[in-house]
């Protein structure tokens, strides 16, 4: 076990794919010599040369068009979108070619690429540089879409994204990115937790807060906050969001009868109307109360200064708790249609 | 640069269908264009036919195509009549192992890299998306998101040049499509990498109902040096032409000087597909101007002044064409469609549990009709 920062967590899981597979290549903007705007493919280039670590045009389409014909033939482009923000412009090839030329072709043709966004918002970042938008790759048939949440996690699922024969869409937290935690860089992929199951963060029995990426270490500061009241909240760090392991799901639904959602992104159509949808479809007699949505609220990312407005933080997330257990809560006494 | 035309810029001569390089012409005479004629000093009488028989074939295909839609047998057809020149000519010159990226109108692409009957028309009959396996005749299934291959083509192309290999790929587009930013972007990248990749693009005059002069002012082939590439602008109904810039084109980026492009002037004889009117858009005069450049006529008429269109090989091409023409419409009337269950297959590549969960609820929720029917006999 070393103790590693989630960038640099990254920058390993790069580093040991590339040196286990030599189809596997790098490609985005500035990920050469600058190492990345966030640095993670630092030292790539030096070790693994120009043709693995490829310093792209500024055209996101182009990066992910060309990625797609790498991948056909027979290569595992990893692809780095600079900021969440800039993933738009090749939201068509992501969502016509990556995700569907393996049904187009009848699984003739795959399509393991890698596509890993830094994401998210809570650093200050300027316009654009602090999207959520998971919801659009969930929705896609053909993707994977995974989003971690701590250090060890980031190097085992990149390793196990790069080594996927399916497309997968890797959301990396980037305010987690200097947040350090015990990695076990000797880690066996075979017996790792594969990629696609969720992780109970911390066990309870009274309510199961469900979140993922970078809202888990907010859950988890509510977690112990409620404590304090006497509340056991068990948090559920999804990682995947496709697919969701509703097996841990359900089965943490079941025990407490209550339903929390958090995330970043904004409410309408979100990963948590699809949670909440789903948990109510399966476990509806189980539940005590009606499910709780904590989420971005339905409006453009704000200015800096204001996004601790936006984004869900403790005080929001034990909101949300008290009226999943009809405490008092923002919504007493709120008549809703 | 081997620029084989001087473009000087000035307006209006993206309408200019004669500002072309070609080596037959409309009356199927020989024409000299040392530039072109030394890629195809080989093209012997026999080869000549060889491209006419390349070239009937397609037709066949087509009209068999368009009539097989008519009759309710597909849900729809992109026609190529008029286009079979630059199609079956830039095919001709790849190498076996190099690798096209065709869009849906590149019917003449598929037939000379070796499409089988059924795989012109299962995918318009909506049976699959594609029939054929990309990599057995180093062929895309054929794209309809307009301009999204040229990318295809020039990451393809990067992994030429990682493998060592001196293949070439290549990406079929139309002059719509030269407005997309994917192709600018697959030039940029290109150019950049200097990926060894062939751009065609298909200048048909008409990009559905638009005219060309909505997508550029100037010729598109002037396009290709402001990225570095080097470019042609042919006479795309003059196979020999077609087949020589595509030797120029294939043997450039083969060589490691990067990527070449071509465009190639031609004319949608047809509609855009079947579902569209063009006498809603464009004049007959225009429609009877493009008939008199018919790419097979010339050919006939150039191989007939050297006699050597025969009622033999007449009848023989015919017999080919009926033959084929059959197969076709066999394999239209054939399809069987796959089971219900089938539309699961190959979302992904390994097993993904929230899919996997709606598969079996409609594995189940279909097996109760085949109780119903069961308690039915
Ligand atoms: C991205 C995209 N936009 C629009 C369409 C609808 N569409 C299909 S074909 C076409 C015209 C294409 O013209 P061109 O590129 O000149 O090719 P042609 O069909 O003439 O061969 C359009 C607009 C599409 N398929 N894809």
């Amino acid at each position: 076990m070393t103790q590693l920062t989630m960038a640099k967590a990254i920058n390993e899981g790069l580093r040991r794919a590339m040196v286990d597979d030599d189809k596997v290549l790098v490609m985005g903007e500035d990920i050469g010599k600058l190492g990345g705007v966030f640095r993670i493919t630092d030292g790539l280039l030096d070790e693994f040369g120009a043709q693995r670590v490829v310093d792209t045009p500024l055209a996101e389409a182009g990066i992910m068009g060309t990625a797609v014909g790498l991948a056909f033939r027979g290569y595992r482009p990893v692809v780095e979108i600079q900021f969440d923000g800039f993933v738009y412009p090749a939201f068509d090839q992501i969502v016509c070619q990556v995700a569907k030329l393996h049904y187009r072709t009848r699984g003739n043709v795959k399509m393991p690429i890698t596509i890993r966004i830094p994401w998210a918002g809570g650093v200050g970042a300027a316009e654009h540089h602090s999207e959520s938008p998971e919801a659009y790759f969930v929705h896609t048939s053909g993707l994977r879409v995974v989003a971690v949440s701590n250090p060890q996690d980031a190097y085992v699922m990149l390793r196990q994204a790069i080594a996927s024969d399916d497309p997968v869409v890797f959301f990396e937290p980037k305010r987690l990115y200097h947040s350090k935690g015990e990695v076990d860089l000797g880690a066996d992929l075979a017996d790792a937790p594969p990629m696609g199951l969720a992780r109970i963060a911390r066990e309870g029995s009274d309510v199961t807060l469900l979140t993922y990426g970078s809202q888990v270490a907010v859950a988890m500061d509510a977690a112990t906050a409620a404590e304090d009241e006497g509340i056991s909240i068990e948090v559920i760090d999804l990682r995947s969001i496709s697919p969701v392991d509703y097996r841990t799901v359900t089965a943490s639904v079941r025990k407490t009868g209550r339903v929390v959602v958090t995330h970043e992104a904004a409410r309408e159509a979100g990963v948590g109307a699809e949670l909440i949808a789903s948990v109510t479809e399966k476990c509806f007699n189980y539940l005590e109360a009606a499910p709780v949505r904590i989420t971005g609220h339905d409006i453009p990312y704000p200015p800096a200064k204001l996004e601790k407005h936006h984004l869900p933080d403790l005080d929001r997330i034990l909101d949300g708790v008290d009226r999943v257990l009809d405490r008092p809560n923002s919504m007493s006494g709120v008549i809703e249609p | 640069m081997t620029t084989m035309h001087t473009l000087t810029p000035q307006t209006d001569l993206a309408t200019d269908v004669d500002d072309v390089a070609r080596l037959v012409n409309e009356d199927g005479e020989r024409v000299a264009d040392p530039e072109l004629e030394r890629w195809v000093a080989d093209v012997d009488v026999t080869a000549l036919q060889g491209l006419y028989r390349d070239m009937t074939l397609v037709r066949r295909i087509d009209t068999e195509g368009i009539a097989l839609q008519r009759q309710g047998q597909l849900g729809l057809w992109a026609p190529c009549q008029g286009q079979e020149g630059v199609q079956v000519g830039t095919a001709r010159a790849f190498r076996a192992d190099d690798f096209a990226f065709p869009s849906y109108r590149e019917i003449g692409v598929q037939h000379v890299r070796g499409a089988k009957p059924a795989d012109f028309v299962i995918a318009w009959r909506g049976e699959e998306h594609s029939t054929y396996n990309p990599y057995d005749i180093n062929t895309a299934t054929p794209q309809i998101i307009i301009g999204a291959q040229s990318l295809h083509a020039v990451g393809y192309a990067m992994g030429i040049q990682r493998d060592g290999t001196d293949q070439v790929a290549a990406a079929y587009f139309g002059d719509g499509a030269s407005s997309q930013g994917d192709v600018n972007e697959a030039m940029i990248f290109a150019s950049s990498f200097r990926a060894p990749v062939v751009f065609v693009c298909t200048n048909n005059q008409w990009a559905i109902s638009e005219p060309v002069t909505v997508q550029a002012k100037f010729p598109i082939a002037g396009r290709a040096p402001g990225f570095g590439i080097p470019s042609m602008r042919i006479d795309g109904n003059d196979v020999l032409a077609s087949l020589a810039a595509m030797r120029w084109a294939l043997d450039h980026a083969r060589s490691g000087k990067g990527p070449a492009f071509i465009e190639a002037v031609t004319y949608r004889m047809g509609p855009h597909t079947t579902s569209d009117d063009p006498t809603r858009y464009r004049d007959k005069e225009e429609v009877e101007r493009w008939k008199r450049r018919d790419p097979i006529a010339r050919v006939e008429a150039l191989l007939r002044s050297q006699n050597a269109f025969g009622d033999d090989f007449q009848a023989d091409v015919a017999a080919d064409a009926d033959r084929l023409g059959a197969a076709v419409r066999a394999a239209a009337l054939g399809a069987v469609s796959r089971q219900p269950i089938g539309v699961f297959d190959h979302v992904y590549e390994e097993p993904h549990t929230g899919l996997a969960e709606q598969r079996e609820h409609f594995a189940a929720y279909l097996s109760g009709f085949e109780a119903d029917a069961e308690v039915g006999r």
